[in-house]
């Protein structure tokens, strides 16, 4: 490893971040509010390799991406949490284990 | 113009009694449809009579006179080179067949308002009458073999209409298929026909395929090789096609739907099954004679085959006796007649028959149909007798049928009914055409005129003269035939009883009344007809060459050595055909008036020949042996065998069962819970990654 | 070791060890909190890499708004979440065999990546080094980049309203003021004279 921050540290944090991403939605398979958090990690990932090619590249297109990323992101979490809300407002919890109507 | 009114008119009644006739009532769809009729047959004759009093056809236009009016209705099918157009032709043998069809139609359709006046099905039934006739029409103002296969058909299903019209008793609907499906037969032959005259010709239109066909006059005839066998174009062609008008015409081995055609209402049997559709056979090889002159083997076959027709079904006539079964045999007979006509040359003499034929056979369908009336739906000419006094205007007409159809008249002279014109014609021809086969025609027409005459007399005396044999007058005289009651288990069942029972008391003798003026009228017109046709037409059909290739104006084949011949036979020929009706008529008499006992003694001496003439020759069982049974074996064996168990219980179901099998298991997948999709996803990219990176070459 | 790569460091190893607490904290609150000091790492991250404006993006909107929406989603709803930590590691082998698989093919890509020479300044959009971040994503947001951030607007909006219209509801049974009612009103509607018999009432 230089003395430079190259691509390859960014690119590191990034695959280290998305496999906790990953790895959480495993571990938390009943609890849906850490599975959207483990989401946002993993979306939190792909920005940091967007703004560290962009750097890399001396492009800027891939701040703009991160951007796009950032905005469906929020859109996603607001939209996942008001699900979220109204769940709990019908059933009275948020167990994902108690829900399978849509079995086969 | 007036060619498309004559030809469109009763599409346009059938679709109105047919399509409306439920809101606009009955009665309308009567007046409607025959109202159209009437124009269509007037104009008919407007069409005709300059043609065989004047100059000729009155062009499209309206000016000038031509051999030949095509009127294009439009635009038919293009394919390849072939450019079909849907041309209405309008020569003489069409003008011809134009007065014949509208007019029994016109008056078959007046007769049906009184004859149908109790049914409650009357608007459809005017409909399919009109959607025949409107067929018909198609069928004779064909101008190609496209259009002609198309009315063809168009009367087949019409006939089935009408035949199945009474849909509610078995019997009817079994006739109508079976007349549906012996027509199939026929037609089947009739496509190949069609199919094989395009190959050979190369036309589809008549004038092209007539052309082609003189041309094989220079340059030869050609080859069809089939299999190892080299076999003449034009003979394979034209059997093919005659096997079509057989089915079309009844004629001999595709005979047998006809007399079971009778299952349906009287009007229909006179208008179709008489009159006009049987006869399209006749009409279709005259039309094509030029195609047929080619082929000299063909039209021995012809000749043979019609004449077997005419003894056969003459033979088989003199023990029916159901009142229009007799009439349908003698039709059957009279078709033979003029395929006789067709085969030996003499078209002109074929056409005339046919001509002449169409009004007194439809009369005597309609006088017949009156009877029935009279009797409240009796047809059985055993529970019959002494109807004279009763029905005497009915009792005329059929007696100018009868007379028409026996062919009275005085040869040499021209002095007689209009069946002694065409049938002398067409005997005489047959006898002038010499050889085996022509010999062999001449006897087998002579011997089948006295059996004509014999069956036509009997169905008189049987159903006017004598004294009344229903049920209630039964014992007061002799029974005419012991031998009926006898063998009356092997009868076929006589059906058309009491569709609608009237609910008389008393015997049908006593309560025997004259039918309506509106049935009596069309009985005048047509008897009219049978009276004078032949003497009005003789010489247009069949008096002298000149005047006939006048009249016809190259419309179909004239052989001058046929039709010379036939006027310069020996006397003892001339006079055969009125011997053998004399023979007929005193036999007749004496068996049914002078010695009412002889019949029932002749049957029980010969009860073998007796019962093979009352079972038609027995062609009903050997086909139902043949064909019938074998083909429901056959298809029996395929519904269980293939159907059932391969296509329905292996192919079809077994399919759906394992669709079933495999889905029933992936549906288990389908956990309903979110965090399996989403694990399902994970699991995916991580595969789809190391699909890209193995891809890219770095693992 | 230079400054920025020591704080690289600094800012590296407190994201990826907060966010292994995301996933693994027993108390959702935590998680939340450990969340958000993972975005703000991230933010230092992003910082380093040259893009300031989304750095303080992911600040203000994902520490300010969403990690903020996601503990007030975890205080508000009253879930018992010990008992969804039962049976937690069911699924653990799987996860951690994809987890592997992933990560060390992300490694492998990180290790052995190749640059290829078109692709460098493909984009057309270089990095003006005069130009300070954010003027430069500005320039090209409301420019070139227009439709796409229309469109991102669209998406926030409709995110925004679908949360409203999903959350809301009208309970029975709670008067609110309908201005249009009220100005809407006639006399003849709501005024009614009786005429009272005396000595009866109504």
């Amino acid at each position: 490893m230089g003395l430079e921050i190259g691509l390859g540290h960014y690119l590191t944090v990034a695959a280290i971040l998305f496999t906790l991403g990953v790895f959480g939605i495993f571990i938390n398979r009943k609890n849906i509010i850490v599975i959207l958090m483990s989401v946002e990690l993993i979306l939190l990932a792909v920005n940091l390799n967007f703004v560290a090619f962009s750097a890399h590249l001396n492009d800027l297109q891939g701040q703009v991406f991160a951007l796009m990323i950032l905005t469906v992101a929020a859109a996603e979490a607001a939209i996942g949490l008001a699900i979220l809300v109204i769940f709990y407002r019908n059933r009275g919890s948020i167990a994902v284990e108690d829900v399978n109507m849509m079995k086969g | 113009m007036i060619i498309q009114a004559i030809v469109f008119l009763p599409l346009i009644g059938a679709l109105v009694a047919g399509l409306l006739g439920r809101s606009i009532g009955h009665r309308p769809s009567e007046f409607i449809t025959t109202g159209l009729l009437l124009i269509a047959a007037v104009l008919s004759w407007y069409v005709f009579i300059p043609v065989a009093f004047g100059d000729g056809l009155v062009g499209a236009a309206g000016d000038g006179h031509a051999a030949v009016v095509k009127v294009e209705v439009m635009r038919w099918i293009q394919v390849g080179d072939m450019d079909l157009r849907w041309i209405l032709r309008v020569d003489t043998l069409t003008a011809v067949m134009l007065v014949v069809v509208n007019t029994v139609s016109a008056l078959v359709h007046l007769y049906s308002i009184g004859y149908m006046n109790e049914d409650p099905h009357r608007s459809r039934f005017f409909a399919y009458l009109s959607l025949f006739t409107f067929a018909m029409l198609m069928l004779v103002t064909a101008d190609n073999f496209l259009q002609m296969f198309f009315g063809w058909e168009g009367v087949g299903l019409a006939s089935y209409l009408l035949i199945g019209f009474w849909y509610t008793k078995p019997s009817a609907t079994a006739a109508a298929m079976k007349a549906f499906i012996v027509n199939r037969v026929g037609d089947f032959g009739f496509a190949l026909g069609i199919f094989g005259a395009f190959l050979v010709l190369g036309h589809i239109d008549f004038d092209g395929a007539f052309h082609a066909a003189d041309e094989f006059a220079t340059t030869g005839l050609p080859v069809i090789q089939f299999l190892n066998w080299q076999l003449d174009a034009m003979t394979v062609v034209c059997l093919l096609l005659f096997m079509g008008a057989m089915g079309k015409s009844a004629q001999f081995l595709l005979h047998t739907w006809l007399p079971d055609a009778m299952e349906g209402p009287t009007p229909v049997s006179a208008l179709i099954h008489a009159a006009t559709m049987v006869t399209a056979g006749v009409f279709m090889v005259a039309r094509l004679s030029p195609l047929f002159e080619t082929s000299p083997f063909a039209l021995t076959v012809v000749i043979v085959i019609g004449a077997i027709t005419a003894f056969f079904a003459a033979t088989v006539g003199l023990v029916q006796n159901d009142i229009k079964r007799v009439i349908a045999y003698s039709t059957c007979s009279q078709l033979g007649y003029m395929f006789v006509a067709l085969g030996v040359g003499a078209y002109s003499a074929g056409v005339f028959h046919l001509f002449t034929h169409a009004f007194f056979k439809a009369l005597l369908f309609l006088g017949a149909g009156a009877v029935i009336h009279a009797m409240h739906h009796e047809q059985d000419m055993r529970n019959m007798g002494g109807l004279r006094k009763k029905i005497p205007i009915t009792y005329a007409m059929m007696m100018i049928g009868t007379l028409a159809l026996t062919g009275v008249g005085i040869p040499g002279t021209n002095f007689g009914f209009a069946g002694f014109f065409s049938k002398d014609a067409i005997i005489e021809s047959a006898y002038a055409y010499g050889g085996n086969v022509g010999s062999l025609a001449f006897w087998l027409l002579v011997i089948a005129a006295l059996f004509t005459s014999f069956y036509s007399w009997r169905l008189v005396h049987l159903t006017f003269h004598g004294s009344p044999r229903d049920a209630q007058h039964a014992g007061e005289g002799p029974h005419p035939d012991p031998a009926h009651a006898a063998l009356e288990s092997h009868d076929e069942p006589i059906s058309d009883h009491g569709h609608d029972d009237h609910g008389h008391h008393g015997s049908a003798y006593d309560n025997a009344h004259e039918a309506p003026n509106v049935m009596l009228v069309p009985l005048y017109v047509l008897a009219l007809g049978a009276v004078l046709a032949g003497v009005v037409f003789y010489g247009m059909f069949f008096h002298d060459v000149e005047h006939i290739e006048h009249f016809f104006a190259g419309s179909l084949y004239i052989d001058h050595e046929i039709i010379e011949g036939a006027h310069h036979v020996p006397l003892w020929v001339k006079w055969s055909a009125s011997i053998a009706m004399i023979i007929g008529f005193v036999a007749a008499w004496y068996m049914y008036i002078r010695r009412p006992d002889m019949p029932g003694r002749l049957a029980a001496t010969n009860p073998g020949l007796y019962k093979f003439l009352l079972n038609k020759w027995y062609f009903d069982e050997l086909y139902n042996t043949i064909f019938v049974r074998p083909a429901l074996w056959i298809g029996n064996a395929v519904w269980k065998g293939f159907d059932d168990w391969l296509v329905d219980g292996k192919i079809t179901e077994g399919l759906g069962r394992r669709v079933q099998n495999v889905t029933s298991w992936v549906v288990k997948l389908q956990s309903g819970y979110l965090y399996h999709y989403a694990f399902a996803m994970l699991i995916g990219i991580a595969a789809l990654l190391t699909w890209a990176i193995t891809a890219g070459g770095l693992i | 070791m230079t400054l920025p790569l020591f704080f690289f460091y600094v800012f590296a190893t407190i994201t990826v060890a907060s966010a292994f607490m995301v996933i693994s904290a027993r108390n959702p609150v935590h998680a939340v909190l450990f969340l958000i000091l993972a975005f703000v790492n991230a933010a230092g991250l992003f910082m380093l890499a040259g893009a300031e404006f989304l750095a303080l993006l992911l600040i203000v909107v994902y520490v300010g708004a969403v990690a903020v929406l996601f503990l007030f989603v975890v205080m508000m709803l009253d879930v018992d979440f010990a008992e969804m930590k039962s049976g937690l590691l069911a699924y653990a082998p799987v996860g951690m065999v994809v987890g592997a698989i992933l990560f060390l093919e992300l490694l492998l890509v990180a290790g052995s990546f190749v640059v290829a020479p078109d692709v460098v300044g493909a984009g057309g959009l270089p990095i003006d080094a005069t130009m300070d971040n954010t003027r430069a994503l500005g320039q090209v947001l409301y420019t070139r980049y227009i439709f796409l951030f229309q469109g991102a607007a669209a998406v926030l909006l409709v995110a925004m309203i679908g949360a409203i219209v999903l959350t809301l509801r009208h309970r029975p049974g709670i008067k609110r003021q309908s201005t249009a009612a009220q100005l809407g009103r006639k006399p003849s509607e709501t005024v009614r004279n009786v005429k009272v018999q005396s000595g009866q009432g109504l």
